[in-house]
């Protein structure tokens, strides 16, 4: 994608140069329609040219157990009853929300390597990367990994590559149930409201739309049975960026102006004593423990 | 704003720990985000079928090359066919991971040999396969082939050799293989569909 | 399937019973999802293990493995107890109203005619009652009481919802709810699907499950129907067609079964296979069989098969018994086999009882493995240590391991599940010396049949004269073999309407297996096949995507047998005035003079519907048979009886009767039999199966799909779990009478103990994907566990319902 389609940046405080306004674009995540097959983790991996550890299985159907930096995506698996002896097998397809006011973009502190595309799309430029791990506290939805072999941020691109020329994501793509549909934003919304009809006509009285408005809604959006319990899938009830973000974009950006030869020597300081991931490390655990 | 005690922590460790020079007005200098280069752009693209299960989704697979003379075509993606209209392009886990099937490092290569009493495999060339495998049959069907049964009726059967045949063979090698199996008299022939 | 697989999407109510299609099949399953999204269809599953396909239905019931018949009986008695049968289909479309002989008997759980020392039944009574005129006796009012409908009646009338839930431990108001949903689609305008596979087969009970659901949707209306059939979900890619070309020990390609030691008559054989009709204006098509087996006799020898020598009759071997996979493997153990072909084929570990097959193997003399992977069959006899005990010195077995291409490197064409052809085509080359399979084979018979040439030696006939006509005979091509398979003219053919005209010069592909002839004039190396690659070209190459009737036929994509048609039995989706009997779902009718619409007729064009030609035009009588007389080993109406490994030790619908514990009609070798065990030692049933992440045996070797499921589990209830102090994650040793796994326990509430007999019984699942070959982690095959016995009729092995018991295995020990 040009320069002109970017619509904002990381740690930038030039105007963005995008004048240009694509069309929206959406992934609605069907969950009623979705057999946990991971698909979408094979077309992701293998479209990516990433493939993750052969590990051991640890007493589930999720594997790997977590999102990483060479699984972007990630089918969680959650055996609940909703209501007394009313078994459901509620399976998530888990990875980046692209939200519209992304939490890692705002988090991030290396000028461009967080961009949002006029069409959506938050991506990751590693290029620009400096492996803080911001992003990953930054996000509401606790998606970005770092990678060990270089220390950079990972997650899901929405396929931008292949959305540039015109197609679906992979994972969309090769979702056998139509779980994973793609289209205009609008186009989905359309869509998620005739699959909230057919849920209620089979019962589901709580099924409804998760596009969390406390990040200006997203552009991965997910058709939930039971739309006002999403922590029965592993998923915020109104996710809003981390009350530190706002501080680091807000508040403490004079403050980081006027202590920056300090902050230079201090992370000089701290990358030859502790290397470059340890920061991000601890936010990662704390970030563990939250969970 | 109500912090608690762990974020204003965290909130200062952020402060302190940015490496960044981005307040100070800096913006990147080079293309911002190039969206990674479309793989498949000028690659082969021929139809085929997924060889796993019985739904036999069409799959395109792309390969490297044009078709010339001097190239050897090599597969680097496999993705459902659009147009087919079972799958209508999209596959399971299992035929969205083809490509490594089509190179696992399990593929073999090479015919090979075990002797009896061996622990280990010896390459040996098709030729030689051939003949040896040619020459263990024909002694074993010559020394144990039915004509007749015991109360003198035709038969015809081979019955100390068998043969399980593949179920995700072609329609094409089913046929050969079914003419030569008749041919030879087996009758202890099988495939994949009892199991 | 007698449907097919967009034909789903077509369906009010999907019942997903013995199979698993979200997992094992989920781009089929997709048209599932559509019927639900598009038509408001409902989807029932019941399995013992709420799975994935369980995770989307609208109601899930569980059921112990093995007692799906007592189910199915319990809805065949909802369904005449409350009449909600389709009236006008059952008594014109099935044999309910036909009359059987009046010594047709069953008592306590035996048919008439039982032999208990042979375990066989004489089926001579399980017979119509015929009239003076040769034709079948029939009450259209369905009252008579040999009737077909109320010997049903009768006989299921043991299968009340009590009796269900006390034999499947299916809870009664679960059932219930079931057997109505499935009920309503007795209505003209409703229609239900059922998908089922491995589920139901591999059972000692196997046929006769699906039997029994066969007779369910006769009942409702639902076979025949757009949305409707009986559709077996099948395994491999090419399954179905290795199945048409019957790679099968008594059966020739198109499903000519092959002749008894007996039938040394070659005009008797052909007769006995071309039954006369049974009623008035049948059409009994397997009348046809002479024009099939002559022309599939000519594609084999050529010129050689003469009238004279009756077409090489005598060169095809004779039978006298089947020698089906177990059969060989039994014979292997018992040191009758030198030799032994394995052509991508694992059968280590997909043959029950590793341990047994292990033995037979090592006793052989040579075994040639044809695939393009490394399989464990290929490595039987290296020691793997726990995984695979072996000493490789002991074992004189030469073994030859010859490298063929896979899908992408080769050209032809696979049958798909909807009998669909479709052609594809290489996009590389193989790796290092890989060869096609055409071209292995290719090599091993020209060696042999140069040593024939050279040598003579045991009745060389068949082998030098087989007929090789093939540009590149050391690998012919694929088009070289579906132009033979497909059939052609040997001579010009005349039209038997006009003998001026001619139907197709010699020389010529040949357009249909209507125009097959048993004088020699054609050759076709299967009827169904016949036209596949007709004069206009290689149909299975077909790509087209238009759908006139929205249906999803698409009939223009491949080529679907039998000649292009996409619902079989499509007679019986209209009215007994030749209209559909939904026309929104329309694909035949009746327009006055012929058949005509969006579907090929499976019908003669120009019969009409007054002159009741029944839509089961492959029966003499023409009708669908809710009773099988003859056809079936173990009976012809379904019963209910245990596994061979039952947790209960007693058949609850015959407490009284040993000989119907089991399936009385199955066979079992002796020293099989003492590898049964006993729910004393072994009181949990295990139930094999596959995940969707992998196939078989294969993708343990792919990385992919590898990291998805990178080790091997087993599954089991919490309730269970606790009993035997496990957790989440815990190494266990799984055991039965015939060997052990370790794996790792995924403790889930998916799986229940359900209340069967007055006790609780405890299903344990266990995934089959790992072995000791693979980029996977290593694992245990799980065949090591499985009993060494099949279905009555065919012979699948009972992988489905066995007994193991369980335990922790310490964590110091672990491995």
């Amino acid at each position: 994608m040009a320069t002109l389609d970017i619509q904002a940046r990381s740690a930038t405080t030039t105007p963005s140069p995008g004048v240009r306004q694509q069309l929206d674009v959406a992934k609605l995540i069907d969950i009623s329609k979705c057999i946990g097959c991971k698909a979408c983790q094979v077309a992701c991996m293998e479209w990516n040219d990433l493939r993750d550890e052969v590990g051991h299985n640890t007493g589930s159907y999720q594997y790997p157990p977590d999102l990483n930096s060479k699984s972007w995506t990630l089918m969680r698996f959650y055996e609940v009853e909703p209501e007394p002896n009313r078994l459901e097998w509620l399976i998530r397809k888990d990875g980046c929300m692209h939200c519209v006011d992304p939490g890692c973009l705002a988090a991030c502190p290396a000028p461009g390597a967080i961009v949002q595309y006029s069409n959506g799309i938050v991506d990751f430029n590693q290029d620009h990367c400096i492996g803080c791990g911001y992003c990953i506290a930054g996000c509401p939805f606790d998606i970005p990994r770092l990678a060990e072999i270089d220390q950079k941020a990972y997650k899901c691109t929405l396929c931008s590559d292949r959305i540039s020329v015109g197609r679906e994501p992979a994972c969309v793509k090769t979702c056998p149930t139509g779980a994973i549909t793609f289209g205009s934003k609008s186009d989905m919304l359309t869509h998620a409201s005739t699959r909230v009809a057919d849920l209620n006509s089979r019962g589901f009285q709580n099924a409804a739309l998760y596009d969390p408005p406390g990040v200006g809604g997203t552009h991965v959006m997910y058709v939930l049975q039971h739309a006002d319990r999403p922590e029965l899938y592993g998923l915020p009830k109104d996710p809003t960026i981390s009350p530190m973000v706002e501080l680091w974009t807000g508040l403490a950006k004079p403050l980081a102006i006027a202590t920056m030869a300090f902050v230079g020597f201090a992370s000089l300081f701290h990358y030859v004593t502790k290397g470059p991931n340890s920061v991000s490390k601890e936010i990662e655990k704390e970030e563990e423990e939250k969970a | 704003m109500d912090l608690s005690r762990r974020q204003f922590f965290k909130v200062c460790g952020t402060c302190a720990g940015a490496t960044s020079l981005a307040m100070l007005g800096f913006s990147p200098n080079e293309a911002l985000a190039e969206a990674r280069t479309f793989k498949l752009a000028h690659t082969t693209e021929t139809r085929n079928t997924c060889p796993y299960c019985s739904v036999s989704c069409g799959v395109l697979l792309y390969s490297l090359g044009d078709g010339s003379k001097n190239a050897q075509a090599a597969i680097i993606h496999v993705e459902g066919d659009p147009d087919h209209p079972v799958n209508r392009g999209t596959l399971c886990p299992k035929g969205a991971g083809l490509l490594d099937f089509i190179h696992s490092e399990n593929r073999l290569q090479h015919p090979e040999f075990r002797a009896a009493g061996s622990d280990e495999w010896q390459r040996i060339s098709w030729d030689e396969a051939f003949t040896r495998i040619a020459r263990h049959m024909k002694d074993d069907r010559d020394a144990n082939f039915i004509e007749n049964n015991d109360t003198g009726e035709t038969v015809n059967r081979w019955l100390s050799a068998g043969m399980l045949a593949s179920s995700a063979a072609s329609n094409e090698t089913g046929w050969l293989t079914v003419k030569m199996a008749r041919s030879l008299g087996l009758v202890a022939l099988d495939n994949q569909a009892r199991i | 399937m007698t449907n097919h697989w967009v034909d789903i999407k077509n369906a009010d109510l999907i019942i997903i019973m013995g199979g698993n299609a979200a997992e094992a099949h989920p781009c089929g399953f997709k048209w599932v999802t559509e019927a639900k999204a598009h038509r408001g269809a409902r989807l029932i599953v019941v399995d013992p293990r709420f799975n994935r396909s369980a995770a989307v239905a609208d109601v899930y019931a569980p059921i112990r493995s093995g007692s799906d018949i007592a189910f199915l009986g319990g809805v065949i008695h909802y369904l005449l107890s409350n009449d909600k049968i389709h009236h006008e289909y059952v008594r014109n479309f099935t044999n309910a109203a036909y009359l059987v002989r009046e010594d047709f008997d069953f008592n306590d759980g035996i048919f008439s005619g039982y032999d208990a020392d042979k375990r066989q039944y004489d089926r001579e009574t399980w017979d119509y009652q015929l009239g003076d005129d040769g034709y079948v006796q029939i009450d259209d009012t369905m009252t008579h009481p040999r009737c077909v409908h109320q010997l049903m009646k009768q006989h299921y009338s043991r299968y009340t919802p009590e009796v269900v839930s006390n034999v499947c431990g299916t809870p009664k108001e679960d059932f219930l709810k079931i057997a109505e949903m499935i009920a309503e689609t007795s209505a003209t305008d409703k229609v239900m699907t059922i998908l089922y596979a491995l589920g139901w087969t591999q059972h000692t009970t196997g046929s006769q499950n699906i039997r029994s659901m066969a007779m369910i949707q006769l009942l409702l209306g639902n076979i025949g129907r757009v949305g409707g059939g009986v559709n077996a979900l099948r395994g491999h890619s090419n399954v179905q067609g290795i199945t048409d070309m019957n790679l099968v020990t008594n059966v020739l390609p198109g499903y000519l079964r092959l002749a008894s030691d007996k039938e040394q008559d070659f005009q008797g054989y052909l007769d006995a296979r071309s039954p006369k009709p049974l009623r008035p204006n049948q059409i009994s098509y397997w009348q046809n069989f002479p024009n099939f087996w002559v022309s599939l006799a000519k594609a084999f020898y050529g010129d050689a098969a003469t009238p004279e020598n009756n077409f090489c009759y005598d060169w095809f071997p004779k039978l006298d018994q089947p020698y089906d996979v177990l059969h060989m493997f039994e014979r292997m153990h018992q040191g009758q086999m030198n030799g032994f072909i394995s052509q991508g084929f694992n059968p280590l570990a997909s043959v029950p009882c590793v341990r047994k097959v292990h033995e037979g193997l090592s006793k052989l003399k040579y075994l040639v493995v044809i695939d393009p992977l490394v399989t464990e069959t290929s490595e039987f006899w290296r020691d793997m240590g726990d995984y695979n005990e072996a000493t490789p010195a002991d074992i004189q077995t030469e073994v030859f391991r010859l490298p063929s291409t896979c899908f992408a490197e080769e050209a032809g064409s696979y049958s798909n599940s909807s009998r669909t052809l479709q052609w594809h085509w290489k996009a590389a080359d193989p790796p290092g010396d890989a060869k096609t399979d055409t071209g292995i084979i290719a090599g091993i018979f020209y060696g042999l049949r140069r040593l024939y040439e050279q040598e003579g030696g045991a009745f060389p006939d068949p082998i030098v004269n087989l007929s090789w006509d093939y540009d590149h005979p050391l690998e012919p091509s694929a088009e070289d073999l579906a132009r033979e398979f497909s059939g052609s003219a040997l001579v010009d053919v005349a039209d038997p309407k006009d003998p001026t005209q001619t139907l197709a010069k010699a020389g010529e592909q040949l357009s249909g297996f209507g125009q097959l002839r048993n004088d020699g004039s054609t050759a076709c190396g299967n009827w169904l096949y016949c036209g596949s690659w007709s004069e206009a070209g290689n149909l299975m190459a077909k790509r087209g995507t238009n759908d006139p009737s929205g249906l999803g036929f698409y009939p223009d994509w491949g080529y679907t047998w039998p000649a292009n048609r996409r619902v079989l039995y499509n007679r019986a989706n209209c009215d007994m005035q030749g209209q559909p009997w939904d026309p929104t779902r329309a694909t035949i009718h009746w327009n006055g003079q012929q058949w005509v619409g969006n579907d090929v007729p499976d019908m003669r064009l120009t019969a009409a519907p007054e002159e009741d030609v029944g839509p089961f035009i492959m029966h003499p009588d023409g009708v669908g048979h809710l009773f099988a007389l003859k056809s079936m080993a173990e009976g012809p109406l379904p019963e209910h009886y245990e596994p061979f490994e039952t947790p209960l030790g007693v058949n609850p619908m015959h407490p009284d009767n040993p000989l119907a514990l089991n399936n009385p009609a199955t066979r079992i070798f002796p020293n099989d039999r003492e590898q049964l065990g006993g729910p004393d030692e072994y009181p949990y049933v295990a139930t094999t199966y596959r995940l969707t992440e992998h196939f078989h045996y294969w993708t343990k070797n792919v990385l992919l799909n590898s990291i998805l499921q990178p080790s091997q589990f087993i599954e089991m209830g919490e309730e269970l779990a606790a009993e035997k102090g496990i957790k989440n994650g815990d190494q266990v040793k799984v055991f039965s009478k015939r060997g052990y796994i370790r794996a790792v326990a995924v403790v889930t509430k998916r799986l229940r103990g359900l209340a069967v007999n007055g006790r609780t019984v405890h299903t344990i699942g266990i995934p089959i994907h790992w072995g000791f070959i693979g980029v996977a982690q290593k694992g245990y095959l799980a065949n090591r566990l499985t009993p060494f016995v099949g279905d009555a009729n065919a012979q699948t092995p009972e992988f489905k319902a066995f007994l193991v018991n369980i335990e922790k295995i310490p964590t110091t020990t672990a491995v």
